[in-house]
């Protein structure tokens, strides 16, 4: 789905602080690392607290990464909070075919309109809020988001990313990783493309 | 140099066991630790270096290392314990950054001159007032003058590799100095990125054992540390104890080689990226150089002869090489992460000073930048290549990025 034009992928979350926009940035770096890729994982580190906005960020590469700088021109964005697609100006800098992964209740077309996107960006919806709610019983929309991001790498099958969910999550207890299995293989099958 | 070679040999008969995770360059840090496994580390934690006393603090209690773990009530106890276990005999870590490494200020210059061979893990964080958490170098730019070894690293691999090597430096019998693996904080020490590691037993091969020379604890052989000593033998002392920096760049240059035989990595002095032929020359240090690089690339693409070069080494500061790489030049423009307010900033001083000698000038220009973490983009480093181009120099410092504008 990603353009392959480019030599160096760059995404950009958006979340609030709590929500696990960083570890889901960290666990996405991770699952493209075991993939052959060339990555890094770094959160924009302010004032912590929960609840506060909070951008993380991805490199993606086959190559060697060595700038370092805050992701200014991201390929993929990533709202992990419903209510940010006005207040955190997820399109800022964007590129014009960038996609948007949104965690929404929305229908796609809609989320394309609010955040006033041209013709060659793509929008994914996927409630991930809701998901969770229903899997895990708490609002922890990273699973599902990162399922959905399945149909963006797609050099990297869902099973890769339940794969390594798993692994890095062991310790959890057999109902609660099921229950993210489940929640990753929901968010790719839900996820609305726009 | 036989000793590399047969090295090199015994690498390629035994095919050093390496893997690759995901780790972050304090981690890597921590890593190095728990695999060197020192006597003693004495350390209070404090932002962006947490993180390495954290995660090492988990291995000692977890039973991974022996180390004799010194929880203190404050940086200036910290490097005091450490000073005083090295002196006995003991291999010594810690880490810290800015504030924390300001309060040590008053004990670097004794570790120093007691030739105790402490390896610092330092990541660069801005000196307050006003606080801020982000990178600069302004904590261990005042260091320079404390008679330790500096090392700036671009990246986590390199913070990895260079804690490894800077334990064998440390404590070579013609360096014995202390030395400081300087990271940037949060840039390098807090981004999750591949790093590949030696396995335990190779680390192990490669660090030894440390043989101390004139220990505390070698009743035998009674020596005595901090003694008072006036006019008559001071200076002799401390031009005594300037032979150990001087040797370092013979001993570097063996133990990178060494270690490049593990790894297959090695590191100069002086990272010179495409600037054996180019015209124009930004010289920078730590994590910013990969943007410089990145843009030199670029800039090679449209026919501009750029090059960058990065400062591995600041202490001791490697003059010839500097000078040679830059000698014959269209324009160098020199980027500090940290200002000498008043003077000539760190690295821009160092350089000048380096041309000096030819006979042909070069021009420099000054640039401060990234100060309390502001962030360094390419379109900076194009502007500083243009600004070379346009042969636009001024003789004050330019700062790069302020909002108020760059001049």
């Amino acid at each position: 789905m990603v353009n392959t034009a480019y030599t160096t992928i760059e995404v950009r979350w958006h979340g609030r602080g709590g929500q696990g926009a960083k570890s889901a940035s960290a666990i996405l770096a991770e699952v493209l690392f075991e993939e052959g890729k060339h990555v890094q994982a770094f959160p924009e580190y302010g004032a912590e607290r929960q609840g506060a906005p909070i951008r993380a960020y991805n490199r993606v590469s086959n190559t060697p990464i060595r700038r370092r700088c805050g992701v200014q021109n991201p390929h993929i964005v990533v709202v992990v909070d419903p209510t940010m697609v006005e207040s955190a100006n997820p399109s800022e800098g964007c590129r014009e075919d960038a996609i948007y992964l949104v965690n929404s209740t929305e229908d796609a077309k809609v989320l394309r309109e609010r955040l006033n996107l041209s013709k060659a960006a793509r929008v994914l919806a996927v409630d991930a809020t809701k998901i969770t709610l229903e899997e895990l019983g708490q609002n922890r929309p990273n699973a599902p988001l990162l399922g959905a991001l399945s149909h963006v790498f797609t050099d990297v099958s869902v099973d890769a990313f339940v794969e390594h969910f798993v692994s890095k999550m062991r310790q959890l207890p057999a109902p609660v990783l099921e229950a993210n299995k489940r929640a990753i293989l929901r968010g790719r099958e839900e996820a609305i493309i726009a | 140099m036989a000793k590399t070679l047969e090295m090199l040999v015994n690498t390629l008969a035994r095919n050093v066991e390496k893997h690759k995770e995901m780790t972050s360059g304090n981690l890597a840090f921590a890593e190095a630790m728990r695999q060197i496994n020192p006597d003693v580390v004495a350390a209070y934690p404090i932002t962006p270096s947490t993180e390495i006393p954290m995660r090492f603090a988990e291995f000692v209690a977890d039973g991974q290392v022996d180390t004799e773990y010194v929880a203190v009530e404050s940086e200036h106890s910290a490097i005091t314990a450490c000073v005083g276990a090295s002196v006995s005999g003991g291999r010594v870590m810690t880490a810290s950054s800015a504030n924390g490494v300001g309060l040590m200020h008053e004990v670097f210059p004794i570790a120093a001159a007691f030739r105790a061979p402490i390896v610092f893990g330092l990541v660069n964080r801005s000196l307050g007032a006003p606080v801020n958490i982000h990178c600069d170098h302004s904590d261990s730019m005042p260091e320079r003058d404390s008679g330790w070894v500096q090392i700036y690293c671009e990246d986590a691999q390199e913070v990895y590799d260079t804690a490894l090597l800077s334990v064998r430096l440390a404590e070579h019998k013609d360096v014995l100095t202390p030395v400081f693996v300087c990271q940037d904080g949060f840039i390098t020490s807090h981004c999750y990125e591949a790093v590949e590691m030696l396995s335990d037993e190779a680390v192990k091969e490669f660090v030894g054992e440390r043989t101390p020379h004139y220990p505390l604890l070698d009743v035998d052989n009674p020596v005595s540390y901090g003694s008072f000593v006036m006019s008559e033998h001071y200076f002799e002392i401390k031009r005594n104890q300037m032979e150990g920096m001087f040797n370092v760049p013979r001993v570097y240059d063996e133990v990178s080689k060494e270690l490049a035989a593990y790894t297959g990595r090695e590191y100069p002095m002086l990272d010179c990226y495409r600037t054996e032929d180019a015209e124009y020359v930004v010289v920078i240090m730590s994590s910013a150089a990969g943007v410089v690089k990145d843009v030199v690339d670029d800039l090679r693409n449209r026919g501009i002869k750029a090059g960058c070069l990065r400062v591995r080494m600041f202490r001791p500061f490697p003059r010839e090489a500097v000078k040679d790489a830059l000698a014959g030049k269209k324009g160098v423009a020199v980027l500090d992460r940290s200002a000498s307010i008043g003077g000539t900033a760190p690295i821009a001083s160092e350089v000048k000073s380096a041309l000096y000698d030819l006979s042909e000038k070069v021009p420099v220009q000054e640039y401060i930048f990234g100060l309390g973490g502001r962030d360094f983009f390419p379109k900076d480093a194009e502007m500083v290549f243009e600004m070379l181009e346009e042969n636009d120099y001024t003789s004050d410092a330019r700062f790069i990025g302020l909002l108020e504008g760059d001049k």
